[in-house]
Formats: C-alpha cells, structure tokens, sequence
C-alpha cells in the first residue's frame, strides 16, 4: 500500500512552526473554544517530554506543573491548525527520547541542563 | 443501490475546518466498469455487475476473459462484448438497482459516485483470528485468576445443565474459528474523496486487513 495515497488529506505541514525537541521548554499557543462559539487562545508553557506518529498524526507532549504542584500533560497534534503559534524558551541537555521520568520528579530534582547551540 | 468495489490502505485522521480531528479509513475505490448489467426481464431481477483491479489478461482464466470479451474470437467476430472495451478485472461484484436502463456495459464508475457527508455501508472480510477461545471469541469474563483457583481464567464456565437435559444444546458459544467472516459495517460518513486518486476517506475503522477487498455501498439505513 502506497505511503503517497495514504497522506492524500493529509494537512499540509505548519512551515510557520519551529522544530520542537524532546527537552525544550516551550510556550504553546493554541485556540480554545469558550462555550458555544466563542473562541481565545490559551498559552501553554512547560517541556517537550514526547514526540511521536508521523503525517498527519505527528504530535508532542508538553508537561506543566499547574499550581498546586500537579503535573498536566498535554498532547498536540503538530499539523493541527488549533495551534496559533510555538514559541521554543531553551533546548535541555537530554539523552532519551522520551522523559517520562520527569513525572517523578519536582523542585531541584526536575532541574535539566541547558544545552546551548 | 450505488456502489463501489475498492481495496482497503489503512486508517489515518484528517482535520475539519475547526480543527477537530476524525478518525478515518481510506479506501481506494474504482474505478469501477460495468461488466454485465442483469434486467428482470433476461436474469429475473435488476442488478450491474461491476468489475474493479486492473490486472493483466493473463492473469484471468479462459472463462473469465471471455466474460469481459477479451478473447481474441471477440476482436475477430466483433461480437457485443468486445464493444465493451474493459480492462482485464481481478474482482466482480454485483450490485442490486433499481433502473436498470441507467447502466451500460464498459460504463466507468468513479468515487464521484458518492458525495462527501453521505452515509455509506461498507462490507469486507474480517481479520481471520484462527481457532480462538471464548473471552476473546464472544467476550466470555472467564473465571477468578486468584483465590485458589488454578486453570480457570479463561475457561467458559458451565456449558449446560447436568441430568434435566443431558446434553450441549445447539449453539452453545463456545471456543472455535473467528474472524475471515464477511462483515459489514453500517452508515459510515464519507470524509472526503479524492476523484483523481480514486480515494474515499470514512469514518471510522472497517473490516479486513490493508490491502483487504472492500465493497462500499449507499446505506441501507440512511
């Protein structure tokens, strides 16, 4: 089965995003709806833990400690066009694909090294 | 009856204009050509049969060839079936309609066939799943995994009574052949179509494996 006709509706990609890392802090803005019809942008920061799926299904995981100290997960399909913009804080020295064992950490412990270009 | 014989690429998700995301199979349908079409008046009831899969000629047998007038005799006599200038066809399929006289043979059927937003049913054959038990067969709980019991989890349970019937009654579900059954699924929303590529995208997960044959029709229960 052809890898072509299966992304025949596929979005186009989003050329206006940066490439997003695992370990990058970031600032995700993405449109929300309020109620019915109405429509705001909410702003996500937190750090790129995940990224996987390709075509239309490539999407990352960003992680928050919300206040309270209660971690939140949220997953973005890349392509989707509810994102208005992604703005890349700094990039983390990190070694695995995915930092899941972020989850168990807080406060000094969840400190990553920044990696500079 | 409209209807369309494709093959199944996989499922995928594609983007509404506000964002949201559906879950979609896409199928390469057609196109399709009219191999035979049956009135009530020569077969005793109105159907078409349509052809799709291009495949070479010697691939067919002998009779199928001469079914789509590909036979030499046919260019020869120029006889009524070679006027029908069909492809040599893996896969026929028969479609019950109600007009016969709207259908002619050779006639090509595209995706065109149906619209974006219509409700389709599509048919395939399931996923064959060999000789399997009862949890997974007919969705049996199976028994306790702990507590002293050993051997249990996924046994049937009781079958039947004891001495009062003596006997399995007929159509006890019980572990065996699943799956590599011919199975169709209802009122599928049509996502999108791609006339130039022959594709269909709808909603939702079918029957088969990639690259299965898949028959999509107008719903029954529209």
């Amino acid at each position: 089965m052809s890898d072509v006709l299966m992304k025949a509706f596929d979005a186009p990609t989003r050329e206006d995003l940066p490439e997003i890392r695992i370990g990058d802090s970031v600032t995700v803005y993405v449109k929300v709806n309020v109620g019915q019809k109405n429509e705001r942008v909410q702003m996500v920061r937190g750090l790129v833990i995940a990224k996987g799926g390709y075509n239309n299904n490539e999407h990352f995981t960003v992680r928050r400690i919300a206040p309270g100290g209660i971690g939140v997960e949220l997953t973005y399909l890349v392509r989707s066009p509810r994102i208005e913009s992604i703005k890349v804080q700094r990039h983390a020295h990190v070694r695995r694909a995915k930092l899941y064992y972020m989850r168990g950490r807080t406060g000094k412990s969840a400190r990553l090294k920044e990696k500079r270009y | 009856m409209k209807g369309l014989v494709g093959i199944k690429l996989g499922m995928t998700q594609v983007f509404d204009e506000d964002g949201s995301v559906t879950p979609v199979t896409l199928i390469q349908a057609g196109p399709c050509y009219v191999t035979q079409v049956k009135t009530e008046d020569t077969d005793g009831y109105n159907a078409v049969q349509v052809g799709f899969d291009e495949v070479k000629a010697s691939r067919l047998s002998k009779a199928e060839r001469g079914h789509l007038g590909l036979l030499k005799a046919d260019a020869k006599h120029g006889t009524r079936k070679e006027a029908m200038g069909v492809p040599a066809l893996r896969h026929l399929n028969e479609f019950r309609i109600d007009n016969p006289s709207e259908y002619e043979l050779g006639q090509a059927l595209t995706v065109e066939t149906f619209d974006v937003g219509e409700k389709v049913d599509v048919t395939g054959i399931t996923k064959g799943r060999g000789f399997a038990g009862v949890v997974k067969r007919y969705g049996f709980k199976g028994g306790p995994k702990t507590h002293g019991q050993s051997d249990r989890w996924r046994a049937p349970g009781s079958i039947g009574a004891t001495s009062t019937t003596a006997r399995v009654f007929k159509g006890t579900r019980m572990a065996g052949r699943m799956g590599n059954d011919r199975h169709t699924v209802q009122n599928l929303k049509v996502m999108r179509i791609d006339s130039e590529r022959n594709l269909i995208a709808v909603k939702g997960a079918i029957p088969g494996s990639k690259g299965g044959v898949i028959i999509i029709r107008e719903a029954v229960k529209g």
